[in-house]
């Protein structure tokens, strides 16, 4: 198919997944703040979704404090902020606009009625009472979105760059969740052992929609390095890495039959970590230095299938 | 020449306001359906388009801005003998089109005989580049647009030949579609002939004109880009087809031939549908600020590495200025009478038309032999004496750019409007094809002037669009 074309899809899907977990990240750190004696100031639990947007100073240089208010509106509605949600959505469907015709009807209208209504929510304004609703909103017009793209999109390559990017964009999402709120609600060293905040934790969880999914893996309490396992190496968990690297290698190894072989020595390397890793080792190497490194190296396989496969050649 | 205004003639009512045997069973259901039914229908209608993106591009507002093109839930109805003269007419007009195309490009022929003046080679639109080139099947327009108008019964006139890159064919497909989604019980009832197979007819086409010696030939759609005003028409042909829609930065020249980037590397491509003016198609030949075509194009072109649809320099048949030979061509050519009439038309470059011109341009139409889209008219009736004094200034100061024609009275349709169901006037653009044969599907975009009493169609100037049904000529009682 043509470079460009599947440079569209790929993107549409990466936006999408994007604005998703934007939205559980908002989701998730609003609901915590709601609980009466949170440990943390009010600035506290509203910098982290900036951080792991990688926008901090952005963010300070535009509106300076971290409150509720402030980083609702930069992170969902900001127009100038090219991590919002709306941004990502916007972008979303400029990509779809240019690759219409390589979809199926259905994906185009569902990402242009998405779109169509989100224009209407912003011009109604949507402040912090609206906001769970907003981000529910956002999470199904994404179901919505894959749910069409699996029912009724051709298998070609096409399809293959799409759901590329939505893995590509997940595991880098879901990585900076955990490396960010991980860090964030340990105990302090000298604390270990001390009570660990058991709603804190579980709307974690919730963020990822793996809350049912950890009770039923573990019959246990929660506890955070069992969290981490069950993000990073359960196959069966659909936001952990491990599960995004099984769904991102076949795609590779079919796309790579013509061309590309790198992509696939890249991918099929992040792969067997995950499939073979272990949590101690990763524990004592430390799950920060892991998930820099995991982040990198995904972010390197994006180049490289950027470069292999959806760059027209300068001209 | 007569220029009085003549009474208007409405579709649905006739002359003498008695129903048209065509329209006795749709008066009949419009005449029950209530007011509050008709506009909830066209409520839906814009709904459905706006979901679907049916949109079209305007220039110079905020960025993407995107309009619809005004629906109207009321068709313009044809009879079977009505459209089978238009359609053998159209067929007939573009056969005699392509021919002199041909020859411009050729020999020359109907200069020599003294048909058409030799000035004519001094239109901008005429293209040196493509002197002494044969193109597969001698087809210059592959696709052609034809509008139409009519002033009585009997009485079509062709306004104008859209020989470039004509749009519009999609809004046929898709009233149509709309239609028989609002009024499925309209369509049980009338026998109304199909149009839906147009992608398919366009496709056989553009793959029988590839270069000779390619068996299984490549076709792509090359647009603009996502902020043309067409582009919705551009993505919906390509997917209608299942061909690539390309952007001039897929494709690049090697060998002397047309490639695309593809995620498998390159390949070639053999017949281009272009929707890219000839001034942005290639750098290296014609405008070299331009980056929505593909350097060397041309050059390919010339040799027979592809084919491209339309040709290059159609533009010098379908100027206003040429517009008025048309009858001759069909003469020359063909050795046949032509089927449609032209508008009368006066060139303001002769001395006796001009005088005449000048003299009563009040009365008139005039137009820029290259303006399109409703811009660049003067319509004396509806103009103040300011915009007639200053047309007169620009008319003296070069003859050569403008015609006249007398204002007609356009036919009205019933449409829906805010106050109701009330006649609006309309014209005709029926798609004719070219490629093994020339032929049309049973259908055309009607657009209609929304404002009571505008001649202007244009949707770029707030005109909408109606289904066009041409009926079979058995109808089931």
């Amino acid at each position: 198919m043509l470079s460009r074309t599947a440079d569209h899809l790929y993107w549409l899907a990466r936006y999408i997944e994007r604005a998703e977990n934007t939205a559980r990240m908002l989701d998730v750190t609003h609901r915590m703040s709601l609980v009466p004696n949170a440990a943390q100031s009010e600035a506290a639990l509203w910098r982290p979704p900036v951080m792991i947007a990688g926008d901090l100073a952005a963010f300070e240089g535009e509106y300076g404090r971290y409150n509720a208010a402030s980083v609702l509106r930069y992170m969902a509605l900001d127009e100038n902020n090219p991590s919002s949600i709306v941004s990502n959505l916007g972008r979303a469907r400029e990509n779809a606009r240019a690759v219409r015709v390589s979809m199926s009807s259905e994906m185009w209208e569902n990402v242009n009625a998405l779109w169509l209504e989100l224009r209407q929510r912003i011009r109604q304004g949507i402040g912090e009472g609206a906001l769970s609703e907003f981000c529910d909103w956002v999470k199904s017009m994404s179901h919505l979105f894959r749910g069409v793209t699996y029912g009724t999109m051709l298998r070609d390559d096409g399809y293959r760059f799409l759901r590329l990017g939505t893995f590509i964009e997940r595991a880098d999402n879901t990585a900076r969740l955990l490396d960010v709120k991980y860090h964030l609600l340990l105990p302090s060293p000298d604390d270990v052992g001390g009570a660990v905040d058991y709603y804190e934790w579980s709307a974690l969880l919730r963020s990822v929609s793996a809350f049912e999914a950890y009770q039923k893996a573990f019959h246990d309490t929660i506890e955070p390095w069992k969290i981490a396992e069950l993000l990073v190496l359960h196959s069966n968990m659909p936001r952990s890495l491990h599960a995004c690297f099984d769904e991102i290698t076949p795609i590779l190894e079919k796309l790579c039959a013509a061309r590309g072989w790198e992509c696939l020595r890249q991918a099929g390397e992040l792969h067997a970590r995950l499939h073979y890793g272990r949590m101690e080792d990763i524990f004592q190497g430390g799950l920060h230095e892991f998930l820099q490194d995991f982040i990198a190296h995904n972010n390197a396989l994006g180049a490289e299938i950027q470069r292999t496969f959806l760059n027209a050649p300068p001209h | 020449m007569n220029t009085q205004r003549q009474p208007m003639f409405d579709e649905m009512h006739g002359a003498d306001a008695e129903i048209r045997a065509v329209y006795r069973d749709y008066a009949g259901w419009l005449a029950n359906s209530p007011l509050d039914y008709l506009q909830q229908k066209s409520r839906e209608a814009e709904w459905l388009f706006r979901r679907v993106g049916i949109t079209f591009n305007v220039y110079g507002e905020e960025d993407g801005a995107e309009r619809l093109i005004p629906f109207d839930v009321i068709p313009r109805i044809l009879s079977h003998g009505e459209w089978q003269r238009l359609a053998a007419g159209a067929v007939q007009r573009v056969r005699a089109l392509n021919a002199f195309l041909h020859d411009i490009y050729h020999g020359q022929e109907i200069i020599q005989a003294g048909i058409v003046p030799a000035t004519l080679l001094t239109n901008e639109m005429y293209r040196p580049e493509m002197q002494g080139v044969d193109v597969p099947g001698g087809i210059y327009a592959h696709i052609a647009g034809i509008d139409l108008v009519r002033t009585g019964e009997d009485q079509f006139y062709v306004l104008e030949d859209n020989l470039r890159t004509p749009s519009g064919v999609s809004y046929m497909l898709e009233n149509r579609k709309m239609m028989m989604r609002l009024f499925p019980e309209l369509f049980r009832r009338y026998s109304v002939a199909p149009v839906e197979h147009y992608p398919q007819v366009l496709l056989n086409n553009l793959r029988a004109v590839a270069p000779p010696g390619v068996p299984d030939p490549t076709v792509v759609l090359l647009t603009p880009g996502a902020y043309n005003s067409a582009y919705f028409e551009h993505a919906f042909l390509a997917q209608q087809m299942g061909v690539d829609l390309v952007e001039g930065q897929d494709l690049f020249i090697k060998d002397n031939a047309v490639f695309m980037r593809t995620t498998e590397g390159n390949k070639r491509v053999d017949v281009i549908y272009r929707r890219v003016d000839d001034d942005f198609l290639d750098p290296l030949a014609f405008r070299a600020d331009s980056m929505l075509g593909v350097p060397g194009l041309v050059s390919v072109y010339r040799n027979g590495g592809v084919t491209l649809a339309n040709a290059i320099g159609t533009g010098v048949a379908d100027d206003k200025a040429t517009y008025t030979y048309v009858p001759d061509m069909v003469r020359f050519y063909l050795g046949e009478e032509p089927i449609l009439a032209n508008v009368p038309t006066y060139k303001l470059a002769d001395n006796d038309d001009r005088r005449y011109v000048l003299e009563h341009l009040e009365e008139l139409v005039v137009k820029e032999v290259q303006g399109s889209g409703g811009y660049g008219m003067l319509v004396g009736p509806t103009s103040s004496r300011e915009q007639v004094a200053e047309f007169r200034q620009r008319i003296l100061a070069n003859p050569d750019n403008y015609i006249a024609q007398s204002t007609l009275a356009l036919s009205a349709c019933p449409t829906l409007v805010e106050q109701g169901v009330a006649p609006r006037h309309v014209d005709l653009r029926p798609f004719v094809l070219s490629g093994n044969t020339v032929s049309l599907v049973p259908g055309a975009l009607s657009r209609v002037a929304l404002r009571e009493g505008s001649l202007v169609v244009n949707s770029s100037q707030g005109g909408g669009t109606k289904d066009t049904w041409v009926l079979n000529e058995v109808q089931p009682c």
